[in-house]
């Protein structure tokens, strides 16, 4: 294998890990907000929530059809192996999307009687973080294939492990959500966010133990790559990483900061998807095909890279910009406007 | 897999994408109505321009948010549904949506949050720029999209190995035969469909006689649209069909309903074909008429159907019939766009309540056309996928007859629901008017698209309207 064809399959499975990595933080707590909803019943505080992330949920979806686009750009038969394996999962988080993606506009207008599109809301991000969560378990699990081909059933993706890993993004988007909260709201809200981000905390380092057990317990690759010698001394740094960052966040809800448990939460969910990387390279759909397998041709991942390298620096630069424009608190009864 | 599970594919993609294509075919012309407005209310600091472009806002928000999550869809189901058109095709294609992907949805997403929630936090030159953007952004959008669908239906700049398709000539690719008379037909129809829009709410509220300063504006900018881009549309959709018998011969002959290939084609205006007699049942038409169009010659030949094996013959029926729901629609529109100019040009517009009273339930004749030309040239491509590549049945995915019918009744449940509340809002919107609370409250009180309906609920009851 010459070195275009080796290194151009790499960088791209970085670039949509990186728009993977961008999606989960990014609409991560924004999905939070919409997981806190039944937790927050008074109407201002819900307008308040809704507020502080309506400029912004639309780009960071954008981020999820990245991620499914550069699939289909650069590994196209990983895209259609996984796809179809997890068909479902995938669709009825599509139909959570839906539902609370309409509700920042829909609600609005209901009201008084917009009781539907809260829980429209609250439940489509409730469905659509647990869907991503099952998606993600059914992918680690391993999908069967044969002849370059998804050929399991319907329902692989129904099994313990998949259905904990959604419950595990649910309390994870919800630390995230809980932790934007409290750099963005203030008053009792903020209260409230630090007081449940300490739970979630505890909540999400209980996950990440567990997974960080089960997996290589249950696959024999993944224990490989973490317990032998010397990889286990050159891994070390990322479980060491977690704690500094779960002390971090643990830290600065205790001492009344406002940005650095945010900041934590997001460096717990990149060590954490550092961590699946690390499991799972060079498998793009474990455990059978791999980056070089399901490559598009150079000639395609080529074409792409020229538009990203120019484009993504540029998106970057924009989202950046237009957080800013709306930077610091949301006050009830105050809008962006 | 079996041919019903094809099928059932098929009517959910039929399904999705038709719901999903009547949201961008408004808001990429809304966009730059939008930003007109804007620009116009920066050169001359008329305040009723930035009224309308805040009460066309409220309705861009909602219907860029229906076209936002259901456009999110389409972008998976290439893949859950369509797995082995994304291995066959998705050398060449992927880079495309790709490129859409990083030129358009990041730019129309992130600028309509200042475009939505700008108006009083940042500086009104920056607010009007976004505009500007998300207007660029869904152009940019269409181009990749029609270029991609365009590809599908004439091929270009590629190779085949194996049975897979592999990118020879990107420029080949992208600007593929069809691909300049598709855009240029399509982004015209969305500009019409806008348009259209934009001059029934007008008329309707100089019928009503409400909002005249607004409504005349609309008018006069909606009509104008119409009275030039109508006929104008008429030239381009010829060239597009010329283009067609070119590349596509099987898809004109299914319009024309031309069986025959040896003898001159007749304009049919009414008939039903009969596809398994090969021939048309209750035939009304002009003779040597569609000869006329495609030829410039009464005597003139193009391929009949019964030149093509049954097996590459698209449905002739919903060709046949959509095209002329299409070639319906735009007749009207040239109609209404010329009769207004004239009343326009002899000063009598806003008098001729006759005119103003057709004109305002003129709305909906966009989107008829634009629904009708794509299940025209969408279902005219069967039974390929991607002409001469791939066989529609022959893409599907390995998934369960069960759980595609599944999905398929919670996507027509959800839709159902979602997009049916979604115009009914915009309705009620337009119910209220541009001179709502957003213009009237002071400057930084929230009017967050859509609450501005609040009140226009309220309205509605005490009137019992």
């Amino acid at each position: 294998m010459d070195a275009i064809h080796y290194w151009l399959p790499v960088l791209w499975a970085a670039i949509i890990g990186v728009a993977v990595v961008l999606y989960v933080i990014l609409d991560g707590f924004d999905l939070g907000l919409g997981i806190l909803f039944p937790f927050t019943p008074e109407e201002e505080r819900r307008d308040v929530m809704m507020n502080s992330v309506a400029p912004f949920w639309d780009g960071n979806e954008t981020w999820l059809v990245l991620g499914g686009g550069g699939l289909f750009v650069a590994f196209p038969l990983a895209y259609a192996v996984i796809m179809p394996a997890l068909y479902l999962p995938i669709i009825i988080m599509l139909l959570g999307l839906i539902f609370r993606g309409v509700a920042f506009e829909f609600r609005w207008t209901a009201k008084p009687n917009h009781h539907f599109w809260d829980q429209a809301f609250a439940y489509g991000s409730i469905v659509a973080a647990f869907m991503q969560g099952v998606v993600l378990g059914g992918y680690l699990q391993g999908i069967h294939v044969e002849n370059n081909a998804f050929a399991g059933g319907t329902f692989d993706w129904f099994a313990p492990f998949p259905l904990f890993t959604g419950v595990a993004l649910v309390v994870g988007y919800a630390l995230l959500g809980t932790t934007w909260l409290i750099m963005k709201t203030e008053g009792e809200l903020a209260v409230n966010a630090r007081r449940w981000s300490k739970y979630l905390l505890l909540a999400v380092l209980a996950i990440m133990v567990i997974v960080s057990l089960w997996t290589p317990l249950a696959f024999d690759r993944i224990s490989e790559r973490w317990f032998t010698w010397p990889n286990i001394i050159y891994l070390s740094p990322v479980p060491i990483l977690t704690a500094l960052a779960a002390f971090g966040c643990w830290y600065g809800l205790n001492n009344g900061r406002e940005v650095m448990p945010f900041m934590s939460a997001i460096s717990l969910f990149l060590l954490g998807f550092v961590g699946l990387a690390i499991s799972n390279t060079p498998y793009l759909v474990p455990p059978s095909l791999t980056f070089w397998d399901t490559a598009a041709v150079p000639e395609s991942q080529i074409f792409m890279l020229v538009g990203v390298l120019i484009m993504l620096p540029l998106i970057l630069g924009y989202t950046v910009f237009v957080y800013w424009m709306f930077r610091g608190k949301v006050r009830e009864g105050e809008g962006y406007h | 897999m079996d041919l019903d599970a094809v099928l059932l594919a098929r009517i959910q993609f039929a399904f999705t994408i038709t719901f999903h294509i009547i949201f961008p075919s408004f808001t990429i012309g809304l966009a730059a109505f939008i930003a007109t407005l804007l620009v116009r209310w920066r050169l001359t600091g008329r305040e009723h321009f930035r009224n309308l472009a805040r009460f066309w806002t409220k309705i861009f928000a909602v219907s860029f948010a229906m076209g936002v999550v259901s456009g999110i869809v389409l972008s998976y189901q290439f893949g859950t549904n369509w797995s082995n058109f994304s291995v066959v095709v998705g050398n060449v294609l992927g880079p495309l949506l790709g490129y859409e992907v990083l030129t358009a949805f990041f730019l129309e997403a992130t600028f309509l949050g200042i475009m939505l929630f700008g108006w009083n936090r940042v500086p009104p030159n920056i607010h009007v720029l976004s505009a500007i953007l998300v207007a660029v952004g869904t152009s940019l959008s269409a181009f990749w999209i029609l270029s991609a669908n365009s590809w599908m239906q004439t091929p270009a700049g590629h190779e085949i190995r194996d049975g897979i398709a592999y990118p020879v000539d990107w420029i080949a690719i992208i600007f593929n035969p069809s691909f300049p008379y598709r855009f240029a037909h399509m982004f015209t129809a969305a500009y019409l469909t806008t348009s259209l829009v934009v001059l029934a709410v007008g008329a309707r509220y100089l019928m009503q006689g409400r909002f005249t300063e607004e409504a005349k504006t609309m008018l006069h900018m909606g009509l104008g649209m119409v009275a030039i881009l109508a006929p104008l549309q008429v030239f381009i959709g010829d060239q597009h069909g010329l283009n067609t018998l070119e590349h596509q011969p099987v898809k004109v002959a299914a319009i024309e309903a031309h069986w025959d290939g040896s003898k001159p084609g007749d304009l049919v205006l009414f008939a039903w074909p009969n596809e398994k007699e090969e021939r048309n049942d209750y035939q009304i038409s002009i003779p040597g008429g569609a000869s006329l169009i495609l030829k410039h010659s009464t005597e003139g030949l193009f391929p009949g159907l019964k030149e093509f094996p049954r097996d590459e013959r698209p449905p002739v029926v919903p060709v046949f019939f959509s095209f002329r729901i299409m070639v319906g629609m735009g007749m009207l529109m040239v109609a209404l766009g010329l009769i207004g100019a004239w009343l326009w040009f002899r000063r009598t517009l806003y008098d001729a309540r006759w005119y103003l009273k057709y004109a305002q339930y003129a709305w909906p004749l966009g989107f008829i056309a634009t629904l009708a030309g794509w299940y025209t040239t969408e279902v005219g491509r069967q039974p390929w996928i991607a002409q001469g590549i791939l066989r529609t049945k022959d893409a599907v995915s390995p998934v369960a007859f069960g759980a595609v019918l599944t999905t398929l009744i919670l996507f027509v449940i959800v839709y159902s629901i979602v997009f049916a509340m979604g115009i009914y809002y915009i309705n009620r919107l337009i119910n209220y008017g541009p001179k709502g609370a957003a213009t009237q409250t002071p400057e930084g009180v929230p009017s967050r698209p859509l609450q501005a309906a609040e009140p226009a609920a309220h309205d509605a009851i005490e009137k019992g309207a």
